[in-house]
């Protein structure tokens, strides 16, 4: 467990520096940062002036291995847009996408675990195939579509919702179904997958044959067992979850990371976006890693191989 | 996934929504912010600082104008100059312009208003170590002395008689003790002014609430408020916007797309308002030795593109309501944008095809076409070029990448737009792309010396008459072909009284619930 351990953490600490060169050249890949910052109407010496300014005119290496020093030390720089410490920045935003993210993950769990079951208990019924019509819009949907169709119906239509805003825990609910439909399919998979394997061990036989309720046998015995790669698969969506809030977020103008990392992008604040990419995909390398220890731990056969 | 299928998407969706407003009937919730006197307002961009001279952005420039004072006044019906925080202003020699300040004006915080304040304010924004975001707007400014208590001269470091127009603009006054302790960056998270409306909250990024300011100076240009409150929400995604009108979350969005104010005509809840705005539409052709595209040095290609070009019916068609044609590259109500002697081209296909054959070109020529915004617009330019024969192509990017390739020499020809920042005075346009600046493709030195003159020459008549010959020489010489002013459409409840003018400034301070 020891070696698998450490061989885990070190291919996540590859990871996250692979993430953060990329962070680093995407962002320059996208065209001159000091000609978007200078803004319409820049004279040549204004460019050049900038460019001197934000250090961009130095060797992009050199620019990277600055970067990365100050990152290590927790110093993410100044958000050129803002003016404000990138830090505080995002310490300000990062409540927001927290709530959101858990909000999500838990409607996800509480609508796909039942479905699961019932997916599984009554299979290649027409419950089945609801079940599995539900997981497969949930996948082909896009999340801003399904958003803006839950806005027309509870905000306009019925006039229950409101559409956009953080000051509220009402303004919570839509954005909480549209990020979490969409992490809904996987669960609901899982859940049926392992339920249907469960049920057909011989402790279900057993405890059917004891004449336990068939409710019993279900949520008590065979539930308890398909849920354990679930809590895996929870901790790496709820990563996905962190990124897939940029869109949402957006739509429904919510204050949060995802919203922070639109604007930084339509103002190339490179050092917003980069710290932003970063922490996400090492709170995602993270969580990844997590589960990747859970499921060794549980699972004696991940660990040998 | 790319956003112009997210766009469509979110379009087609906006539409339905229309229907279900329709459908279900709905009254909107306009009618309790009218009792409540409040105007919600969004915007989809969030300033860098609320500062004035610390952002760029449209939104920022909005709440300048409700929060802060100018020293003058520009009325925006008849452009007249009218006093602000200053009674009375004259120029003293051709660099010193000496103002005279109205007294009893208090700051939101109780401080009384002052020449200390004007003095601090623009020495403050004047240095360039201290970083003010647009340096064009204040880098005239070589110092600034008082007299006495209540007046201060301003020194500029060259003649330059738009002064007044930026103090009626960009330029607005802080209060100096607070400003000294806390810094553009205190200014952003506590903004305090004097102007018709106080900041009673803002919250960074997502909203900021003003209040009517109970004792703002009378007799002074802009009216005391009637609206009590104002609050601005930043709502990034234009849909979202349009939704929140159509459930009443909000009374008043700007800046919405063409076809879906049309579709919104139909919502009884609200009005559609489109107006003209101050940014133009011209065709810039390179023209130098440099030009990438040889045909364009000769005269009589270029007029060929003028005459090729129907201006008149893609701004009907393609612009909207409110868009009107220009004949020189400036907007019209600016301060000496006179194209009384410019040379106007009418549509006529058949003389751009005539002049080509001239030209030596009678099966006409290719060339790329660099644009950046409004495609629409440019493929319907390209269009009209490949009825004479000019098979132009389209390169379409970012502004930044399309001004990086005219710069480099490497456009031929640029579909260009611009606000002048508002300022209305045509040092603020025309010398942008003729003075033998950056963007200058043509560089003819009669134009470049034309505008010195009238950016520098203070009697206002010398400088009409040289902007007015240069606005000539650019014309007959087909350096550009001027097109349009392009327009903005707003959505308001239907009973919020307000006018849209060219400087897309909601002046909030004049608004009122019928």
């Amino acid at each position: 467990m020891f070696i698998y351990t450490l061989k885990r953490l070190l291919l996540a600490a590859l990871v996250a520096f692979a993430v953060s060169v990329l962070a680093f050249v995407l962002v320059r890949l996208t065209g001159d940062v000091a000609i978007a910052i200078a803004g319409e109407g820049a004279r040549a010496e204004d460019i050049a002036a900038v460019r001197q300014q934000y250090g961009l005119d130095r060797p992009l290496v050199v620019q990277y291995v600055e970067w990365l020093g100050r990152t290590l030390k927790g110093d993410f720089g100044q958000s050129l847009y803002f003016k404000t410490p990138v830090t505080e920045l995002i310490g300000d935003k990062i409540q927001t996408t927290a709530v959101l993210a858990l909000l999500s993950i838990a409607f996800a769990l509480i609508l796909s675990i039942p479905l699961g079951v019932m997916a599984a208990v009554w299979q290649n019924s027409w419950i089945d195939r609801l079940c599995l019509g539900l997981a497969v819009a949930g996948q082909a949907l896009p999340n801003f579509f399904f958003a803006l169709c839950l806005i027309m119906v509870f905000s306009i239509g019925l006039g229950w919702l409101p559409v956009s805003g953080a000051d509220s825990w009402w303004h919570f609910i839509m954005p909480t179904v549209a990020l979490g439909y969409y992490v809904t399919p996987p669960f609901m998979r899982l859940v049926r997958a392992g339920m249907i394997e469960v049920l057909n061990a011989d402790y279900i036989r057993t405890a059917r044959a004891k004449g336990l309720p068939p409710a019993t046998v279900v949520l008590r015995h065979a539930l308890r067992n398909a849920l354990v790669p679930v809590v895996a698969l929870t901790a790496v969506q709820l990563g996905f979850l962190l990124g897939g809030s940029i869109v949402i977020e957006t739509v429904f103008a919510l204050d949060g990371l995802g919203y922070l990392a639109y604007q930084a992008i339509a103002q190339k604040d490179f050092p917003v976006i980069q710290a932003v990419l970063l922490m996400l995909s090492v709170a995602y390398v993270l969580l990844t890693l997590g589960a990747d220890l859970v499921n060794a731990w549980l699972d004696p056969r991940i660990r040998v191989g | 996934m790319g956003w112009s299928l997210k766009r469509s998407a979110m379009r087609g969706l906006a539409a339905l929504a229309m229907g279900v407003v329709l459908a279900a009937g709905l009254a909107g919730s306009a009618d309790a912010q009218k009792a409540r006197n409040t105007v919600r307002f969004a915007y989809d961009q969030v300033p860098e600082n609320v500062d004035p001279f610390f952002n760029n952005v449209r939104i920022g420039v909005i709440i300048a104008h409700q929060v802060w004072d100018n020293l003058i006044y520009r009325d925006p019906k008849t452009n007249e100059y009218k006093g602000q925080l200053a009674t009375a202003w004259r120029w003293v020699d051709e660099k010193t312009l000496e103002l005279d300040l109205r007294r009893g004006v208090k700051f939101h915080n109780g401080a009384e208003f002052s020449a200390d304040d004007v003095v601090y304010t623009l020495n403050y924004v004047a240095n360039p170590a201290n970083r003010s975001t647009t340096q064009s707007n204040v880098n005239w400014i070589e110092r600034v002395v008082k007299v006495d208590s209540h007046k201060v001269r301003i020194i500029t470091k060259r003649p330059f008689p738009a002064a007044i127009e930026y103090l009626a603009g960009p330029i607005v006054i802080h209060p100096a003790a607070y400003y000294e302790q806390v810094g553009p960056k205190g200014m952003n998270e506590k903004p305090i002014g004097s102007g018709p409306y106080r900041v009673v909250e803002h919250q960074i990024g997502r909203s900021i609430t003003l209040e009517r300011n109970p004792d703002y100076f009378r007799d002074g240009p802009k009216p005391q408020p009637t609206i009590q409150r104002i609050v601005i929400r930043f709502i990034p995604d234009r849909q979202t916007q349009i939704a929140e009108m159509l459930s009443g979350g909000l009374d008043f969005v700007m800046n919405v797309a063409p076809d879906q104010a049309q579709q919104m005509r139909v919502v009884p809840t609200l009005q559609i308002v489109s107006g003209g705005t101050m940014r133009i539409v011209f065709l810039n052709l390179a023209t130098t030795e440099r030009s990438p595209s040889e045909p364009l040095r000769d005269v009589r290609v270029r007029r060929a593109i003028a005459h090729a070009i129907d201006r008149q019916t893609m701004a009907t068609q393609l612009v909207g309501q409110g868009s009107q044609l220009i004949n020189a590259i400036c907007f019209p109500a600016q301060f000496g944008c006179d194209a009384s002697q410019a040379t106007v081209y009418n549509y006529d296909p058949a003389k751009a095809r005539q002049l080509l054959a001239e030209a030596g070109f009678p099966n006409g020529f290719e060339v790329e076409f660099h644009a950046y915004r409004e495609r629409n617009q440019s493929e319907a330019m390209i269009n009209y070029l490949r009825a004479v024969g000019i098979r132009a192509t389209l390169r379409f990017g970012q502004y930044a990448a399309m001004r990086d390739q005219i710069r480099a020499g490497r456009a031929a020809m640029a579909h260009q737009t611009w606000g002048s920042f508002s300022i209305n005075d045509v040092s603020a346009s025309t010398p942008v792309y003729y003075k033998g600046l950056d963007d200058d493709i043509s560089r003819d030195p009669k134009v470049i010396e034309l505008l010195e003159r009238g950016d520098t020459v203070t009697d206002p008549q010398q400088r009409i008459a040289a902007y007015r010959q240069a606005h000539a020489i650019i014309t007959d010489q087909a350096y550009s072909v001027p097109l349009y002013n392009l327009v903005t459409f707003y959505a308001a409840s239907k009973d919020l009284e307000f006018n849209a003018y060219p400087d897309e400034l909601p002046r909030f301070w004049e608004m009122r619930w019928k």
